[in-house]
């Protein structure tokens, strides 16, 4: 067994939360039946929506595809249970951008019969590291901590880099959920393992295994898993509870001291970084054939009655998961999903739970924040963000739409988590502010884009009317030189045509 | 003291001479700036500005000929950047700025074909041949309503995309 390690890096700023974990933690992760009703969104990860290639009235199986992704990023989507087809429509949905979203609604038949499995599966050791990624591919694996990257393709893309540690995140460091927490409790051989493929799937030999150390529990399971397999590849590591220290970038930093560069990727600092519960969903599926068709979410909140962790098939509603959970205690006010730091409010619980629901928050009063006021420059904020900007004057340019200034600041690296928002004497939405002015600056380019292209063409234009022009002159010359030219017997034969002309 | 005058006026002499042989080798790059100013531009080609596309209108302003405000799509946005590149004041717009950015879509059951409107757009983008039915790609379409007034059938309106 290896002993937990504190050779740690520095991460910067970050805020040492109330972890409000504790009620949700008291019990195990409880099996949800499945419900009357599933609705399965297209588009459940990073990249291009998966097209429908089932019909309505259709009769699905556990497990059959349902959705496939021909090219591009992305990930196919899979019934998470047996019944029927009843509707490919537009659904309420939880995402950053738009409210509804193309769903397949299947109803449910109660028999939650699989599909055939095409083929037993062989140990993942023999399979060629190719083999296993494409494996992996088609199982509609995305990254469950929350981003959900298409599991595959960033394997994919950490193959081409020179990448050497394997990094798997079991940092769950938002307050409130503990799914990551529970996952480790009680499957951490298939976690284990899990990293295990992805080490074979992309022939690296390291990896270090990052646990909060508000996870004793889980950390001995792990130790424990870790001893009876005997793999010497793999180190566990405890880190201390600081918010936001799981998110990729700040984990490499506190795990391996290396700083993600500005605008890359973990990868370029030799780490790939997973989540545990996508290690576990790659075990499901490469080990047992079993396609990623639930996910465990933590249900809680002072307006859930019983606060619990969910082994939830995709699909099912809030509504639902919240029922199960005992129902809303009164006087509810807000349903959050995700954690309160980096969560989305949400407008109506018949929203499903999809493979980014790590956590459905039910709170009776909003997380209080009082009325905003001038920004004082105290530099608060300045120095609990974990990337090392400077919010403060990021607000100053957003505030006048300075683009040139806010890149130069590096509002691209922000990682929205909240800090900022948290420690604002002043009550500023920095984040909020932050967010929209991403988006303008998207606007920006895809505008300079365009107009780039209108250019061109305008250009091209000119150059093609010149031209044309150009072409008629000097054809008009071409005849003027050849009528020149002409004698007396092209005269004659000119006239002749013509009088024969007129004679038909 | 003659030396005095004559040191000074030498130094005089040398700096005129090297002063007049810069400006005449280290021509400021008029072709330059145009471009500069005309990155600063929507490339709408709408013609408001009274010049027939971006790059005259760029051309005119590096000239002195025309003021900086006449850009209606760039809004105030464009003549601040312009102001801020070329030490200019910051003036009100001279026509307003339209609100929503909207593209020609031509009614292609009443297109007769003329090819009128596929003649006045400004960036090629309207795909049709005589006698037969037009079309606009929306991607290409810059808004600029030049392709609207020319249609004898009235078949083209400016829409706001999806």
């Amino acid at each position: 067994m290896s002993a937990p390690t504190f050779d740690l890096g520095d991460l910067h700023g970050g805020l040492r939360l109330k972890g409000r974990k504790k009620a949700a933690t008291a019990s195990g992760i409880h099996r949800m039946p499945v419900p009357k009703q599933l609705i399965l969104p297209i588009t459940q990860h990073v990249g291009v929506a998966a097209n429908p290639v089932v019909g309505i009235g259709e009769m699905v199986l556990k497990g059959q595809l349902i959705a496939e992704i021909e090219e591009g990023l992305g990930a196919p989507v899979h019934a998470t249970s047996s019944g029927k087809v009843v509707a490919i429509e537009p659904w309420p949905v939880s995402r950053r951008h738009g409210d509804v979203a193309p769903c397949i609604i299947i109803e449910t038949d109660g028999a939650d019969q699989a599909i055939a499995s095409v083929e037993t599966r062989a140990d993942f050791r023999s399979m060629t590291p190719d083999a296993l990624r494409t494996l992996i591919l088609q199982g509609g694996i995305v990254g469950l901590g929350g981003a959900v990257f298409p599991t595959a393709q960033k394997l994919m893309q950490a193959k081409a880099s020179d990448i050497e540690v394997l990094l798997l995140n079991g940092v769950e460091c938002e307050p409130y959920i503990s799914c990551d927490d529970l996952l480790m409790r009680e499957s951490a051989r298939e976690v284990l393992v899990g990293a295990q493929m992805i080490m074979h799937a992309l022939q690296i030999e390291q990896c270090v295994f990052a646990v909060e150390s508000d996870k004793p529990e889980a950390m001995r399971r792990l130790a424990v898993e870790l001893t009876k397999l005997g793999d010497t590849r793999i180190v566990l590591k405890q880190i201390p509870t600081i918010y936001p220290s799981g998110g990729e970038d700040q984990l490499v930093q506190l795990v391996a001291n290396r700083e993600v560069p500005s605008g890359g990727l973990p990868t370029d600092a030799g780490y790939l970084v997973q989540n545990v519960g996508t290690a576990a969903a790659i075990y499901n599926w490469v080990a047992d054939g079993e396609p990623l068709l639930s996910r465990i979410t933590t249900v809680t909140g002072d307006g859930v009655a019983q606060p619990m962790n969910v082994d939830v098939r995709l699909g099912t509603t809030v509504a639902d998961v919240v029922d199960f959970a005992g129902g809303y205690t009164a006087n509810v006010s807000t349903l959050i999903i995700g954690g309160p730091m980096t969560g989305k409010s949400i407008s109506t619980d018949r929203v499903p739970v999809v493979k980014a629901t790590n956590c459905i928050l039910a709170l009776q009063a909003a997380p209080a924040s009082g009325a905003e006021l001038a920004c004082i420059r105290c530099g608060d904020c300045a120095e609990v963000c974990p990337v090392q900007l400077q919010p403060q004057q990021l607000f100053w340019y957003a505030c006048s739409d300075n683009e040139e200034q806010l890149r130069v600041h590096g509002l691209t690296d922000c990682i929205e988590c909240g800090c900022c928002d948290l420690v604002c004497p002043s009550h500023i939405p920095l984040t909020a502010d932050f967010r929209i002015a991403k988006g303008r600056i998207r606007e920006l380019a895809d505008e300079k884009a365009r107009a780039e292209r209108a250019r061109l063409r305008f250009e091209a234009r000119n150059e093609r009317l010149e031209r044309e022009q150009h072409e008629r002159e000097s054809q008009l010359e071409q005849q003027k030189q050849q009528a020149k030219r002409a004698g007396p017997a092209e005269i004659a034969e000119m006239l002749k045509r013509r009088n024969n002309k007129d004679d038909d | 003291m003659i030396t005095a005058v004559l040191v000074i006026a030498g130094i005089a002499l040398i700096a005129g001479l090297a002063l007049g042989i810069a400006s005449s080798k280290l021509q400021s790059d008029n072709k330059d700036l145009v471009e500069q100013v005309n990155a600063l531009l929507p490339q709408t080609q709408c013609a408001q500005c009274g010049y027939v596309g971006c790059r005259p209108y760029a051309a005119a302003i590096v000239a002195g000929e025309a003021e900086i405000n006449l850009c209606p799509p760039g809004g105030e946005q464009t003549v601040k950047r312009l102001a801020t590149m070329l030490g200019k004041e910051i003036i009100p717009l001279a026509q307003a700025a339209p609100v929503v950015v909207a593209v020609a879509v031509i009614d292609e059951s009443r297109c007769i074909g003329c090819f009128h409107c596929r003649n006045a757009c400004p960036v090629d983008a309207i795909l049709g041949a005589p006698q037969l039915m037009h079309t606009v790609i929306a991607a290409e379409c810059t808004g600029c309503e030049l392709c609207v007034a020319p249609c004898p059938v009235d078949c083209i309106s400016m829409q706001v995309p999806a």
